[in-house]
């Protein structure tokens, strides 16, 4: 007798995930975070040495302070889904995808934010340490209308001795306080800097009116608008504790990465789209559901992926797409094994159970042993690497749920339905290469 | 469609000689083109930097070459990509410093209307990176030596890792006849193709260790052969079908995929080839030859107690 239910369960079973599936595939695919080999973006390696040369290792206090400092930074960029991470004792990874203008980025990341006044002997008189805790501000020049930065000092005295030394100790043109960020004394001179069309200096004001005994300073720098916010933002922040030194750097235009992305894509449908036929050629009907339960795989992987807020890279699509082999191998071993068992003359039924409980160990082993794999790559790789990892793990334990659980379930409707009694064939089997008992 | 390997008589295992005179003789070749030709390391294993750039034309290398020579840069090599040859990779042998990015990128973006990629990799990273990838394939195939070691017994895994071991050499070998670039995505195929490898062999030492179970006298070498034999035909459908398919994956992303992505594929074909003749021809083969000695071993044991105990 054939029991029908067993059927409709089915079906009931395959138009509900495919209903779940088409409505919610897309918005998931949308929120899953893009690496910045497909959307562009930058990465950067620093090394890390502390600024006080009387200190010569770098503390984890030192690095936190760090990290903190241009995690401020790269909120003032708006950047969405920011990157930042300590990796060994003295290094600073930073990740910004999908950023636009990169070199804006990379110089609001590296500057120390170190603000020095100077005279035009390039001797210090005032450093960032008389700023007054998060008073740097965006303003506009009451007369021109130019943007400005506004710093206040902690002691006005400071600045009028400043102003006072200059005007004392230098005559026209070189009575002037030079303002600069980040000074570096083996590069940097004002003598040759005022020579240059863009001098590296923020501005040099002079003092026509003799000294000034303020503690409200303005910054014009022919700024503009967002170079004099950005400017604010990262004095407010404060300077960094240390010296960064680029190591290792990955920038990735934009356009660069979208075409990486559309093709591998491509490429991957095409790949998936040849396993299907294959599998429903060489398989017959349990290369139908094995196709069903390999589109239940890729949804579920990416739905984990996205819940797991994973950064999806170039390496990462392909461990996707090669997690699709190993969920087919998974399909195959056990379809082998119902054959087999159908081709020493069991029933259907007997050969169903007999297939997938003996198929189930190798299955284990295999995917056990990738997964050991998968698991050193992930502790030993670089980030890039680390996806790939990360996405072959998910691939893995998803490929032996809907390859195991989700194959037998399905397949076990139709052969429980007895539909398939005395009917290899459906299964590839043919009457005569049945052996007699 | 079907396969139908087990009504035919195919004997893998006596022609086991030559199986293990081919691996050993690529062996050798490999040996000798690393110690001469090398490898083409890329940046991320050595120190230097790399620009990508692309355009909405056709660009040959020379034209790339004047752009850069216009802004003051002499790239040391300039290859060229894309499927109409609109992208070109420059290598330059030095570490751009952020100025000089800021420089190169500008001028192409105006040029070409696409932002370039750079990358930069300084000679201390690039020795990290490639020390790690050594050390996590050793780390793996240790892990595995010790998980097949539990779950089946020693001489599988050891068969096991020479069989990886295999692949990984050819594959390396390969890329040192062709002087491709190796990257940090290699290594990744190299750790993906001994998963695969692993794998494959396991499923067929998985029937080896059944059929054994289940057999009722293994006394002679014969006896095993016959087991092993019969193993791999049981499992050859098995091994083409998920081969097949895997190389369905791979090769679109060869022909189809990223340009970043393309070595990486062709290191995975390459090993999936490798993978397949190792576990058909290499792992099973050498385990029959090692287990046979063990069976010898311990039947001389075992006449020299009966010969004792008579005495």
């Amino acid at each position: 007798m054939v029991k029908k239910w067993r059927i409709v369960a089915f079906f009931l079973i395959v138009i509900l995930l495919g209903g779940l599936m088409s409505q919610t595939a897309m918005g998931i695919a949308k929120n899953i975070n893009l690496g910045l080999d497909l959307q562009g973006g930058f990465e950067i390696l620093y090394e890390i040495e502390p600024a006080d040369s009387e200190q010569d290792e770098v503390t984890e206090e030192m690095l936190n302070a760090t990290v903190s400092a241009l995690d401020q930074r790269v909120n003032a960029l708006g950047v969405s889904e920011p990157y930042i991470s300590i990796e060994g004792e003295d290094r600073i990874r930073v990740q910004l995808a999908g950023v636009e203008d990169q070199q804006t980025a990379r110089e609001m990341l590296s500057t120390e934010a170190d603000l020095t006044f100077r005279d035009t002997d390039d001797n210090l008189l005032l450093s960032g340490d008389s700023l007054e805790e998060g008073g740097a501000s965006l303003e506009f020049d009451a007369q021109s209308n130019e943007p400005v930065v506004a710093i206040t000092l902690e002691d006005s005295e400071e600045f009028g001795e400043a102003s006072q030394h200059v005007i004392e100790e230098f005559s026209p043109p070189d009575d002037r306080l030079v303002i600069w960020l980040d000074f570096d004394e083996d590069e940097h001179s004002y003598e040759e800097e005022v020579m240059e069309e863009d001098p590296e200096f923020l501005s040099a004001p002079g003092f026509p009116r003799g000294p000034l005994y303020t503690s409200n300073v303005q910054i014009e720098g022919g700024f503009s608008v967002e170079e004099a916010e950005f400017l604010a933002e990262v004095l407010n922040a404060g300077s960094l504790p240390v010296d960064m030194e680029e190591i290792y750097s990955n920038a990735v235009g934009a356009s660069l990465g979208e075409q990486a992305m559309e093709s591998t894509i491509y490429a991957g449908f095409i790949g998936v789209a040849l396993i299907l036929g294959y599998m429903m050629v060489y398989y017959r009907f349990m290369g139908i559901i094995a196709a069903i339960t390999l589109a239940a795989y890729i949804y579920i992987v990416l739905a984990i992926f996205q819940w797991m807020q994973g950064v999806l890279t170039l390496p990462g699509i392909a461990a996707l797409i090669l997690g699709v082999g190993m969920a087919v191998d998974a399909n195959i071993i056990t379809y082998e094994r119902i054959k087999e068992e159908l081709k020493y003359g069991r029933s259907v039924m007997s050969a169903f159970k007999a297939g997938s409980r003996k198929s189930l160990s190798t299955i284990l082993d295999a995917n056990i042993t990738t997964i050991l794999a998968a698991g050193v790559l992930f502790y030993y790789g670089d980030s890039a690497v680390q996806g790939f990892a990360v996405m072959l793990i998910v691939s893995i334990i998803t490929s032996f749920l809907t390859a195991v659980y989700g194959s037998r379930l399905l397949l076990g409707f139709w052969v429980k339905s007895r539909v398939f009694n005395k009917k290899p064939r459906v299964f590839g089997v043919k009457e005569s290469e049945i052996r007699e008992l | 469609m079907n396969f139908n390997f087990e009504r035919k008589n195919i004997n893998f295992v006596k022609h086991r000689k030559l199986f293990f005179t081919i691996p050993a003789a690529i062996a050798l070749i490999g040996i000798i083109l690393l110690s001469t030709l090398g490898l083409n390391l890329g940046i991320d294993f050595e120190s230097g930097s790399r620009v990508e750039v692309m355009s909405e034309e056709t660009l040959t290398a020379d034209e790339v070459y004047d752009e850069f020579a216009s802004i003051g840069y002499e790239p040391d090599d300039i290859t060229m990509a894309g499927d109409d040859n609109e992208m070109a990779h420059a290598r330059f042998i030095g570490v751009l410093d952020q100025g000089e990015i800021a420089e190169i990128q500008e001028h192409f973006t105006e040029e070409y209307g696409a932002e370039p990629s750079v990358g930069t990799v300084s000679p201390q990273v690039g020795q990290e990176l490639a020390m790690n990838a050594l050390i996590s394939v050793m780390i793996a195939s240790v892990g595995i030596i010790i998980y097949v070691s539990i779950r089946f017994e020693f001489l599988y895994g050891l068969a096991a890792i020479l069989a990886l071991l295999h692949d990984a050499f050819f594959i390396i070998t390969v890329f040192s006849l062709t002087q491709l670039e190796v990257n940090i995505p290699f290594i990744a195929a190299v750790l993906t193709i001994v998963g695969y490898s692993i794998n494959d062999t396991i499923v067929t030492f998985d029937r080896i260790r059944e059929n054994m179970k289940n057999a009722e006298v293994i006394e002679t070498f014969d006896d095993l052969a016959k087991i092993v034999n019969t193993s791999l035909l049981q499992t050859l459908a098995r091994s083409i079908n998920t081969v097949l398919t895997v190389v369905f994956a791979a090769g679109a992303i060869f022909l189809l995929g990223g340009e970043g992505i393309r070595t990486f594929a062709f290191a995975l074909l390459i090993g999936l080839v490798a993978g397949t003749y190792s576990s058909l021809f290499l792992a099973s083969q050498v385990w029959l030859v090692w287990k046979g000695k063990q069976l010898e071993r311990r039947k001389q044991k075992e006449a020299l107690a009966e010969t004792e105990g008579e005495a």
